[in-house]
């Protein structure tokens, strides 16, 4: 914790999600819900990473996320690290993986699809995870990767 | 499959898909049976179509139940911004069933999670329509005399035809060989080969109708429509090569039969009507005898 490279200040406790590739850090931010958390959270963007070119960073003090909670991210952020820290030491590092159901978070791909048109939370099964293939519990459809647009 | 729902040709076994063209051959021997006498079914149409809610009224006339309903939604509170929701729960509060067709994908699929009775889908947008497929694999059956091990044609539009899709699945449960003939814009799409791979099974994609017409047990027809063409042009070229014409099935086994889930437009030219190989007009009359069983077997009366 003492790089002068690091552009993002240290926290005593919490969870440090890095590695995310800076497209879509602002999307992760909205998956988590950040905004309605009321601790410290600081956010780096468009630093120098070996790896991802340009990579995003957010440090959340005193929350630690449930796994079910953060696997959600890997819809658009598969690479991300996560760090769990506890008095500014890392006790425990984690990968995140794509559930098997994903509830709510992504639109149906599909514009006749009842969940774009009426009040109702969208639902689908993860039928491959490596290409990031969902299909619609509702009408069907598959919503693939590229077409991954965040509620 | 007393009290379950038929949003999607996936939901019911292959021994539940039997047993309803068991009950659809008992019912075809004896069509009139009080056996609803004292239900209420609801027939909610979003959109019209009047040939499948004409069959199933005439299904459910047919046992003695009663129907309410409505047939367009441009009539009803729906066209005043109530939500499917609310429809649908306050129709379950009247009705022992509801059958429902509405123009968006996944709907009935909605209905079934809100409704307090059973939801028979009678198609949702261009995703299912499952009364469909099993009227026509009763036809299959009744013609054929099994369902085993057939040779079944899938002609003209295969890559948006949602009941050539659903008969694509459920037939693939009963061993059968498939040929695909269609224009190169309206190939079947890769995820349902990737099925049949899958699942082992023997199939020929072709472009040329004429070709293989003598290996062919069934020759289910689909429309091929101007406005899924990108280039009109292509669209002229093809329109006629997609014909089936009389002269066409000499040379065919005798008990081959042609099916379409109608209407038709020109795909099929009249002179086949009194072939002894047509087969739709009858085919069309069988789903009667299918709702009727759809019907009572998720009401527990049969
Ligand atoms: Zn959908």
């Amino acid at each position: 914790m003492k790089d002068k490279q690091l552009s993002v200040s240290a926290i005593k406790e919490g969870t440090v999600i890095d590695h995310v590739p800076a497209g879509v850090l602002f999307k992760v931010v909205s998956i988590l819900k950040l905004d309605k958390v009321g601790t410290m959270i600081t956010i780096g963007n468009n630093l120098e990473s070996k790896k991802l070119g340009h990579k995003g960073i957010i440090k959340i003090s005193k929350v630690f996320f449930e796994d079910n909670e953060i696997n959600k991210i890997a819809l658009v952020a598969p690479s991300a690290k996560l760090n769990i820290i506890r008095e500014y030491e890392v006790v425990e590092k984690k990968v995140v993986t794509i559930p098997d159901e994903i509830v709510g978070i992504v639109k149906c791909v599909n514009p006749k699809c009842i969940t774009n048109n009426e009040k109702v939370t969208t639902r689908f099964d993860v039928v491959s995870k490596p290409e990031v293939r969902l299909r619609c519990h509702y009408c069907e459809k598959i919503t693939d990767r590229d077409n991954i647009e965040i509620l | 499959m007393k009290n379950k729902n038929l949003v999607s040709i996936t939901d019911f076994s292959k021994e539940e898909y039997l047993r309803i063209l068991e009950l659809a051959a008992e019912f075809e021997m004896k069509p009139r049976q009080d056996i609803l006498r004292g239900y209420v079914i609801s027939t909610l149409f979003f959109e019209p179509s009047t040939r499948t809610r004409l069959s199933f009224e005439t299904a459910i006339n047919g046992l003695g139940g009663r129907v309410i309903g409505f047939t367009d939604s441009g009539a009803t509170s729906t066209a005043k911004g109530e939500t499917l929701y609310d429809t649908i729960k306050m129709v379950s509060n009247y009705a022992d069933l509801i059958v429902m067709r509405h123009p968006l994908e996944g709907s009935a699929k909605l209905a079934s999670e809100i409704s307090s009775v059973p939801i028979v889908n009678a198609g949702d947008g261009a995703n299912q329509h499952p009364t469909q497929t099993l009227l026509d694999m009763y036809s299959i059956q009744k013609t054929q005399g099994t369902l085993d091990g057939l040779k079944i044609f899938m002609v003209g539009d295969l890559k948006y035809g949602r009941t050539v899709h659903s008969l694509l699945m459920a037939m693939s449960r009963f061993n059968t060989t498939f040929y695909f003939i269609s224009p190169e814009e309206l190939m079947l799409p890769a995820v349902y080969k990737l099925h049949l791979d899958k699942m082992g099974l023997e199939y020929h994609e072709g472009k040329d109708l004429a070709e293989f017409l003598p290996e062919a047990d069934i020759i289910y027809m689909t429309r091929v429509q101007q406005e899924r063409f990108t280039d009109p042009i292509e669209y002229e070229r093809v329109k006629n090569a997609y014909v089936l014409r009389r002269n066409m099935l000499e040379g065919t086994r005798e008990t081959m039969k042609v099916l379409h889930p109608l209407p038709r437009v020109n795909e099929i030219h009249t002179d086949v009507d009194d072939s002894p190989h047509a087969y739709y007009f009858q085919q069309a009359r069988n789903g009667v005898f299918v709702r009727m069983a759809i019907l009572s077997a998720i009401l527990g009366v049969k």
